[in-house]
Formats: structure tokens, C-alpha cells, sequence
């Protein structure tokens, strides 16, 4: 068990032990110094870089340094303050021991003016073209960029949004990438296009509309795997997808295992046999497409191949959409009931598939003066990165370097601590990172060895130590 | 001592941190980098001192004080006791820049320095010399309303008001005040703020100070939390009150000057005529 920071005293007064004032703080209000506050009985830190704004305007700039500890010894920038411009060594060169080997990490938080967000939205619906702009309270954050195997991506913030526009433009900038960096829900609306509710690790919300499932695979890839479930429990199927529609009687799949034509006639551009491209506009209807009638797609059946009674099933990449057609005497779909072993290869469709989410990577780059206050040659820090002697973590998580110049990273942001990040009215976002490397290595890098203190002295001084992510990969 | 924190600004001044302490420190002349090492080696440990006679130096004006900058706490509010209550934290920013500042200049060769703690600056200026300082009354909106010229003789200059991290008992927006020292004139702009107030005046929201920060120094004394729009006459009225302890300051030789603000109308006291 380790030993709180603070003394709580009574009516929710807690006493800081910062420094030698020893503040006792009311809830809700701040000690003599304006750093650090009391939030609901805690002692949290406020970010000194937003101390121009009132304390308890800036709730959510809030970052608590007194946290529950695993016992995993690894040291987190979360809270660790920055000496921007970074001259001086970082807040805490801790030394430790890893696996018997001494190493150091050094802990600062970064304040990042070039940093964005990679969001994936997993979902076939349309949220817009690609390069439309993405809004929030009407000002342009960022944009729509490739569409990916079942997701959308878009890419929000970045320098030019956050200092490269108007003042509201940057601010509301960084209070969207804030938020949804400290895992909560942000509306984003998309120039001719959806209105989505994005929060890291949560399903969407496109259109007011819970998006559940991401689709199985596109419409031929639907075919390849569910081909032989449908076989002897109908003629043709139809899965209907805004990239690839797929019908079975054509495609590969169906010839081998010996499905006859039916006659079917799809309209839009046939890519290879049992294929099409741009069946219908995109939109948030059927399989990603602008459809509520299936049917629009379908050309009049070929009455030298079709015959009455011949039935069709139609479904859309997750399932979720689906009906079943028999055709009359003038060879015309009817819906009918959908016999019950059919239902099943549908349920099968919707449960292939995965759980629907927004994902969404912080990326930002560390190449500027935040490098001095780890060594005092910034450039062999970021070849030590290069050559793997360095360890890169965000707020203890696992990040991803770039290659190329820089140091250029993406961390998911669900495996920090909570409210990791905060802001600065630049406005930029300040996030942690720590490097991690032996002390020796530190040493030859040009490191500021006299700085470097034992990992025993810090929870003595100031703070606790942070834990490790909540939904840690092994590291 | 690892909490104190140093780092050179952008521009090249200094900055020091320890817990509530944010000092901004310039020095010109041909020791100025000597200067600087002094002041980041004072500062070191300056808090502690400082704690550890905090309940004297959080009690009325009069306790006996030990250390160095405490002692310049005292000596700073002694001559407004018979005024009303006061204790030595009225002038503890002055002091801890007077301190800073004085261990800069002991090694000489400086032509201009200042050591500005949140807006209560210690100045340094060689024969002459002269610095031009700007005075605004919202640090969230720079905009200056004021500059005051700073000569040899000026050691120091203040600033008290409602708004702030500091507690005022009046109204005023901003007393700034000019004196031989930072605190001297910290002590000073603390009295002449008290006095700018409409005492009675319905709609001035004061709180108790120990609501809002249970050590203060001002127990349970009613501090200023907003000021609704004043009447004209009114902000005349404060505002005279003030003026009047501020010429009775400078009577009794203890400030250069003083600049009141309040609801964009200002007031000065100003017979050398530093202020334009």
C-alpha cells in the first residue's frame, strides 16, 4: 500500500504536500500556487500550462498524479510538468533497474503544436467523400481520408487546423482532439456527409444510429465465405455493398460448387463475373449504399434463364440488412417469409462479424526542443531511437516511431492513463513521453547524468508513480 | 533540492519555480550571466526558509522573524499596523524579490536588472540608467494603460487588487505603487487596494478568506470575490478613498507613486510625475 501524497482533513479539505506550504486546499478550489487543486477529495495537479486560465475552468485540463500503483515499477510522464523550451533536463531523469540492467528513464511531458489524430471508424456506412472537411461547432478540424477494409479513417487536427487558421478554428481544434484524446465522445459532422459520434473504443454513433458491426468482408467476399451455406436453400444471392456487390450464381464461388444461372441482372459496372462496382450511391442505407429498396439494383430478370417460384435472397455485408424474394409469374421479385435454415446463414453473417468501434491514435512529433531536455546532443537521441536503444513510451504505452526523420510517433490512446493529455493556449496539446534506455547508453548519448536520480527518491519527494495502462499489451 | 526549478525563457531571462514562487528574471550590464547564477543559487532552499516560520509570518504584524527575507516581510508592513490589520505575507513577493535581487547586484556589474515574482518586481538600475515598464489591468488581455519610468532611487514596484491570486479586502481592479523596494511597495499597494471600497455597498460579493484557502493569512476577514458595474460616483468615491491613504504613503516618505485602478477609470499619485 502506498502512502497518499496528501492528508485529508475535514469537510473534503485535503492538504498538499507539493512543497513546504503544505496548502490546505477546499474541494473544487486550488492551493496558494495555482498548480495543484483538489478535485473531488484528490489532489490533482494543474497543468502549469494553463495557468492563465482560472483553475476551475479548466477541469479538464486537470491532471491527477495520484494513482492506484500495480506495483509494475514504470515511471509516466502523466503530470510530470515540462520545462518548455526544454533546456533545462526533463522533470525527472529516473533511474531504475530493468531485467539487472540500470537503466533510465526520462520522463517529461511534450508540448506538441504538430500533433493530430488518426481516427478509424469502423463502419461501410458513407460518412462522406474523401477530403471532406470534418467539423466541430462549425469549424474545420480536419478531413475524410482513405476508406479502409471496413473502416473509414479520418484525420483530424494537425498544425495548420490548430495555428494555421483562425483563432476559434485552433482552439476548438485542440479541445476536440483533447477530448477525444482523454477518451471522450466528440460530434463530428462531415461536410456532405454523416454526423458521427466518435469516442476512442466505443462503437459509433453515424446519423444518430449505434453502428454495431463492422461488415464480415466486402459483397464478394461475403459470397467466398458463406457460398456453401446457401447451397440447396436457395437460387441466388445477392449481398449488396457499397465497394463490391457480390451476386453467388455468377461468382466463382457459386459456379464451383454448381449454383445455375438465375437470370439475375444487376445494374452497375460488372468488375469480373458475379462482381459489381457503383451499384448505388453511397449513404447510410444497405451494405454502405444509399439503398432502402434493394430492389433498385436489380434489372428485370432474363426470362430465357428465370422461371416463377425462383427465390432470392438479398443481405447486406453484416447481415443486418436482409430480405427474401420469390418471383411471380412475371418473373417479378415478391418479399416472402424467409424459410428458417436461411435466417440461420444470415445470423451466421452478423456473428462473423466484429464488433464496431472508433480507434483513435494520438501522432505527434517529438524532434524539436523537447530532445535537450533529455540529452544535450538532441540528434543522438533520436539515432538512439533509431538504432532501438531508446525506448519510446506515451504515458507508458507502447507507441509506434516513424522511420524517417524525427521522432514521429502514434499511440492508441485507450492504453494511457486517464486524462493523460492536456493543453496549452498556444493551443497545443501536451502529452507525455518517456524514454527509456540503459545508463549507460544515457551517459554516451550525451545525457544529463547529474540529473538522473534514483527511482527510491521520487514518491519521497513529490509524486506517486503512475500505473501501467489499464489495457496493457506486454511490453 | 531538486523541487526548485531554473529555465532560461526563449528571450534569455531566467525563470525560477518553487511551489507558489514564479519568479522572471532580466539582468543587463557585464556580469549580467554571473548575475543570473547568483540568483538561481539563492533561490534554492529560499522557500523553505520561508515555511519555516510561516505561522509568525501569518500572524499580525509585530511577531518576532528570523530569517533574511521574512525580516524584510516585517520591516515592510511595520508602518501600516496602526492602519489596520496586516501581517508580513502582505509583502512576501516584494521580499522574495528584493532577496533575489539583492544577491544579483552584490557582485556588481550590472546596468539594469529586475526579478519580477507574478507581477511584484525588484529593480536594479546603475546611474543613469532608466527602465520603462508598462502596466496593464487584465494579464488575461495585455494591453497597457500605463508605463511608469523607472530611475535610479525606484527599487521596486507593486501591484494589489481584487482580481488576482492574492486576496484584497477592497475593490480596486489594480493599485500599483512605486517605492524604494519591491517590498516596501508590496506592503504599500496592499494597504492602499484595502482602502479603495465602498464599505456597505450592496452587491459586492466578499467571502470570508479561510472559505476560500483555509490558511490564509486574513482569517475569517471578508475578502473581495466580484464587483458588480459601478455607478460613476461610486468608482470616484473608492477610488478617492485610496487616493487619500496613497498621499498619506507618500507623505510620510514611503512610496514614489501610485497608480489606481478601477473600472477603467484610474487615479494617480504621482507628484514626481513617473507615471504617464
Amino acid at each position: 500500500m502506498v502512502i497518499d501524497d496528501f492528508e485529508a482533513g475535514p469537510d473534503g479539505k485535503i492538504r498538499c504536500n507539493a512543497c513546504p506550504v503544505l496548502c490546505w486546499i477546499r474541494p473544487g478550489l486550488a492551493g496558494a500556487c495555482d498548480r495543484y487543486a483538489n478535485q473531488d477529495g484528490k489532489l490533482v495537479r494543474v497543468d502549469p500550462h494553463v495557468l492563465l486560465e482560472r483553475a476551475t475552468a479548466a477541469g479538464e485540463n486537470i491532471v491527477p498524479f495520484s494513482r492506484e500503483w500495480d506495483g509494475n515499477l514504470f515511471v509516466t510522464a502523466v503530470g510530470a510538468g515540462t520545462t518548455y523550451p526544454d533546456y533545462k533536463p526533463a522533470p525527472f531523469i529516473v533511474s531504475s533497474q530493468i531485467e539487472g540492467v540500470d537503466t533510465v528513464t526520462v520522463v517529461t511531458e511534450g508540448i506538441f503544436s504538430y500533433c493530430g489524430l488518426k481516427v478509424k471508424i469502423d463502419t461501410d456506412r458513407h460518412l462522406g467523400p474523401e477530403q471532406a472537411i470534418v467539423r466541430v461547432e462549425g469549424e474545420a478540424i480536419g478531413h475524410v481520408t482513405t476508406g479502409e477494409y471496413g473502416s473509414q479513417m479520418l484525420s483530424l487536427g494537425g498544425v495548420h487546423h490548430l495555428t494555421g487558421g483562425s483563432k476559434k478554428e485552433g482552439r476548438v481544434t485542440c479541445d476536440a482532439l483533447l477530448a477525444l484524446s482523454n477518451r471522450k465522445a466528440v460530434e463530428l459532422t462531415i461536410d456532405g456527409g454523416a454526423t458521427v459520434l466518435v469516442e476512442a473504443g466505443r462503437p459509433p454513433v453515424i446519423d444518430g444510429v449505434v453502428e454495431e458491426r463492422m461488415r464480415v468482408g466486402c459483397g464478394s467476399a461475403t459470397i467466398g465465405m458463406f457460398a456453401k451455406q446457401w447451397f440447396g436453400k436457395v437460387d441466388d444471392v445477392v449481398v449488396v455493398d457499397d465497394h463490391i456487390t457480390g451476386v453467388w450464381s455468377e461468382h466463382q464461388a457459386g459456379k464451383l460448387i454448381g449454383v445455375k444461372p438465375t437470370g439475375l441482372r444487376i445494374r452497375g459496372r460488372r468488375s469480373t463475373p458475379g462482381r459489381y462496382f457503383k451499384v448505388a450511391e453511397p449513404g447510410t442505407g444497405w451494405g454502405g449504399t444509399n439503398l432502402t429498396d434493394p430492389l433498385a439494383i436489380l434489372d428485370a430478370f432474363d426470362p430465357k434463364v428465370a422461371r416463377p417460384g425462383q427465390t432470392l435472397l438479398m443481405v447486406s455485408t453484416t447481415g443486418e440488412h436482409r430480405a427474401f424474394f420469390r418471383l411471380d409469374e412475371a418473373l417479378r421479385p415478391r418479399e416472402d417469409q424467409m424459410p428458417d435454415d436461411l435466417a440461420g446463414s444470415v445470423a451466421l453473417i452478423r456473428e462473423n462479424c466484429e464488433p464496431a468501434l472508433s480507434t483513435v491514435l494520438f501522432m505527434a512529433g517529438a524532434g524539436g526542443s523537447l530532445r535537450a531536455g533529455v540529452t544535450e546532443n538532441p540528434i543522438r537521441l533520436t539515432r538512439s531511437i533509431r538504432e532501438a536503444l531508446t525506448l519510446v513510451t506515451c504515458g507508458g504505452a507502447p507507441v509506434y516511431v516513424w522511420p524517417g526523420g524525427g521522432i514521429t510517433f502514434m499511440v492508441d490512446v485507450t492504453l494511457l492513463p486517464d486524462n493523460a493529455f492536456g493543453m496549452v493556449p498556444t493551443p497545443a496539446l501536451v502529452a507525455p513521453i518517456e524514454f527509456t534506455l540503459r545508463l549507460d547508453d544515457y551517459a554516451a548519448l550525451g545525457g544529463h547524468m547529474d540529473a538522473v536520480r534514483p527511482v527510491a527518491s521520487l514518491d519521497l519527494a513529490q509524486r506517486r508513480l503512475a500505473p501501467t495502462p489499464r489495457t496493457g499489451r506486454p511490453r | 533540492m531538486t523541487r526548485a526549478a531554473a529555465a532560461r525563457l526563449p528571450d534569455g531571462r531566467l525563470h525560477l519555480q518553487d511551489g507558489p514562487i514564479d519568479l522572471v528574471i532580466h539582468a543587463e550590464g557585464p556580469r549580467a550571466a554571473a548575475a543570473l547564477s547568483a540568483a538561481a543559487r539563492r533561490f534554492v532552499g529560499l522557500l523553505d526558509e520561508l515555511c519555516a516560520e510561516l505561522p509568525a509570518l501569518r500572524a499580525p504584524s509585530g511577531a518576532p522573524l528570523q530569517g533574511l527575507v521574512a525580516r524584510r516581510m516585517g520591516a515592510a508592513v511595520a508602518p501600516h499596523a496602526a492602519r489596520g490589520f496586516i501581517t508580513p505575507m502582505a509583502a512576501v513577493a516584494g521580499a522574495v524579490a528584493d532577496e533575489i535581487l539583492a544577491a544579483m547586484v552584490e557582485g556588481g556589474g550590472l546596468t539594469r536588472a529586475y526579478v519580477n515574482n507574478g507581477g511584484d518586481i525588484a529593480v536594479h538600475i546603475a546611474a543613469g540608467e532608466r527602465l520603462t515598464l508598462g502596466v496593464v489591468d487584465r494579464p488575461d488581455r495585455p494591453d497597457l494603460f500605463a508605463r511608469a519610468l523607472i530611475e535610479p532611487g525606484i527599487g521596486g514596484v507593486a501591484t494589489s487588487g481584487a482580481p488576482g491570486r492574492s486576496f484584497s479586502l477592497g475593490i480596486a481592479d489594480a493599485v500599483t505603487i512605486l517605492a524604494a523596494d519591491a517590498a516596501t511597495a508590496d506592503a504599500a499597494a496592499t494597504v492602499v487596494a484595502n482602502a479603495v471600497d465602498l464599505p456597505g455597498r450592496a452587491g459586492i460579493l466578499r467571502l470570508p478568506a479561510n472559505v476560500i484557502l483555509p490558511d490564509s493569512d486574513l482569517g475569517a476577514l471578508p475578502v473581495t470575490r466580484l464587483v458588480p458595474p459601478l455607478a460613476r460616483d461610486e468608482i470616484d468615491a473608492a477610488l478617492a478613498a485610496g487616493a487619500a491613504v496613497a498621499h498619506a504613503l507618500l507623505a510620510e516618505g514611503r512610496i514614489v507613486a501610485a497608480l489606481l485602478r478601477l473600472q477603467g477609470e484610474s487615479r494617480t499619485v504621482d507628484p514626481a510625475r513617473r507615471l504617464t
